[in-house]
């Protein structure tokens, strides 16, 4: 059985139907990139998984009991975690309240200190607001909050979005221990290849319909469909 | 111009309006800011605190425990008016929130005329608030300077329940965001629960502590929602600190403006105001957050 199987799921925001008869699956331990151009309905997935937007038919289950439906906060609660594109880190909170407030109701989740050893920067600025800090810091509090509350299976959508090369760089180095360590992901991204270089799976979307499932290997195998359906060129 | 005295005197005054401003007006803010909900029965629930005091005298002589008998009392009314009414607006347009606060509102104006009458009753000040003190230069009624003691003591409470507590965590980042409150896990309906009772009960209080100074009267919190409405769009839509600040500022503008000539102490408020909006739309400790 696998950890998370979304199933022919349909969503629409408001008139507009976004996704159509979607699938995927997700293994423990695997970490699986959502490519495709924009509006090809990934971050709608990611929403969709994570109770922010209800599918209008279709299931999504994670264990094998369905979750669809049920309210974001219920569905963080069995370990789903979505990093949002836009971050949403709270302003007025300092660093180590927005930690705080993403832990409180995790039941396992993981000291404070651990999370300064994968981001010592975020020990640094503890005690700062959280919008003062930069676009790479915020991004990596935004990955440590869902991180702190020990999720199993984190979904960050368009994860170094706007940000500096060498930050990037950090960030994926972070992202590969991740996977390393066995933790279960579903990114989406425009940065094919840094996304590539820790996914081991890949799906293809195209105006909310899958057009291709397959290894990071099978999508360089396949340039003609990656440059068609996808936009990207790897 | 007026003498020395006169000035400081209502540099008092306004300090003791000015935090009771602030007290009505920070339950105003967290609820816009939380719920998303203007509570335009804010008024309407300060007279009720006021005639929960009145009442609640009737049946003991200790104002405190009349305080806290009123405490309860508008606890139990916000508790009922959120879970009875006000949580189904949350989806609903702004309009629909304006016009149901609204109603609740006038609702309970007439309530309290029809129980009480229109009339003006008046509640006493507590017998260790009688008399006036000497404070050098000018005597000073008692009561009202424990009173602005009391309520500074009351707004340093709420600020701790919203700056060192867990619940006060998930009211601050719900007032920010409140969509990714839900996905880090948190009911974040339950939370309003908490935070529209938090704010009925600081307006009743401020209602039954300023009952004694004012005439109580079922229209009493007409002038006081008006007044708190600017205090939160000076301070920034749903911020504390800036309904704390804007209180103050509010409370001297309108009394020291009263020194020099009354009629012109409102006009004076809202000149500040229509300033500010140009020069600073978001408020003095707005963010751009959610309004």
């Amino acid at each position: 059985m696998s950890l998370l199987e979304v199933d022919r799921i349909n969503t629409l925001y408001g008139d507009s139907h976004v996704l159509f008869d979607l699938s995927i699956r997700v293994e423990q331990g695997e970490v699986v990139a959502l490519l495709g151009r924009n509006g090809a309905g990934k971050t709608t997935t990611l929403r969709s998984i994570m109770g922010v937007l209800a599918p209008a038919s279709g299931a999504i289950r994670l264990d094998g009991k369905p979750i669809g439906g049920l309210p974001p906060s219920v569905i963080a609660g069995l370990g789903v975690q979505l990093v949002p594109e836009e971050r949403a880190i709270f302003g007025t909170l300092t660093v180590e309240e927005n930690l705080r407030i993403a832990a409180l109701t995790a039941p396992k989740a993981w000291p404070l200190e651990r999370i300064y050893q994968v981001f010592p920067r975020l020990k640094e600025r503890r005690k700062s607001a959280g919008r003062s800090l930069s676009g790479g810091e915020q991004q990596m509090l935004a990955i440590a909050r869902a991180l702190i509350r020990d999720a199993r299976i984190i979904l960050l959508d368009e994860p170094f979005e706007g940000l500096a090369p060498l930050i990037v760089r950090d960030l994926v180095t972070v992202a590969r221990d991740l996977a390393a360590e066995g933790r279960t992901m579903i990114v989406v991204e425009q940065n094919v290849a840094a996304a590539l270089s820790f996914a081991n799976r890949v799906y293809g979307l195209n105006n909310g319909h899958v057009v291709f499932e397959g290894t990071p290997a099978d999508l360089e195998a396949n340039p003609d469909l990656a440059r068609d359906f996808l936009g990207v060129a790897s | 111009m007026p003498s020395w005295p006169v000035l400081a005197s209502q540099a008092f005054n306004g300090l003791a309006l000015g935090t009771l401003l602030a007290l009505v007006s920070s339950g105003l803010t967290i609820i816009l800011g939380t719920l998303g909900v203007l509570n335009f029965a804010h008024g309407a629930l300060f007279a009720v605190g006021a005639y929960t005091i009145f009442v609640a005298l009737h049946y003991t002589s200790s104002f405190v425990l009349a305080i806290l008998i009123g405490c309860v009392v508008m606890l139990a009314v916000g508790v009922l008016l959120e879970r009875i009414i006000i949580r189904f607006f949350y989806d609903r347009p702004d309009e629909d929130q304006i016009l149901v606060t609204y109603g609740i509102g006038i609702v309970l104006v007439e309530c309290l005329r029809a129980s009480f009458g229109g009339n003006a009753q008046r509640v006493p000040v507590p017998s260790w608030g009688q008399g006036a003190t000497k404070l050098g230069f000018l005597i000073y009624p008692t009561y009202r300077l424990q009173l602005i003691a009391i309520v500074a003591g009351l707004l340093i409470g709420l600020y701790l329940v919203l700056y060192r507590t867990s619940m006060g965590l998930v009211v601050r980042a719900g007032i920010e965001n409140p969509g990714m409150v839900g996905i880090l896990g948190i009911n974040v309906r339950r939370a309003f629960l908490l935070v529209f009772a938090i704010g009925v009960v600081a307006v009743g209080l401020a209602g039954m502590l300023y009952a004694p100074v004012i005439a109580v009267s079922p229209d009493m919190g007409a002038n006081f929602m008006a007044q708190s409405f600017v205090v939160i769009v000076l301070g920034g839509l749903g911020s504390f600190p800036g309904a704390i600040v804007g209180g103050l500022i509010a409370g001297e503008i309108i009394s020291l403006t009263s020194a020099f000539n009354s009629s012109y102490s409102e006009v004076m408020l809202y000149a500040l105001m229509a300033l500010l909006l140009v020069l600073r739309p978001q408020g003095l400790f707005g963010t751009e957050g959610r309004a």
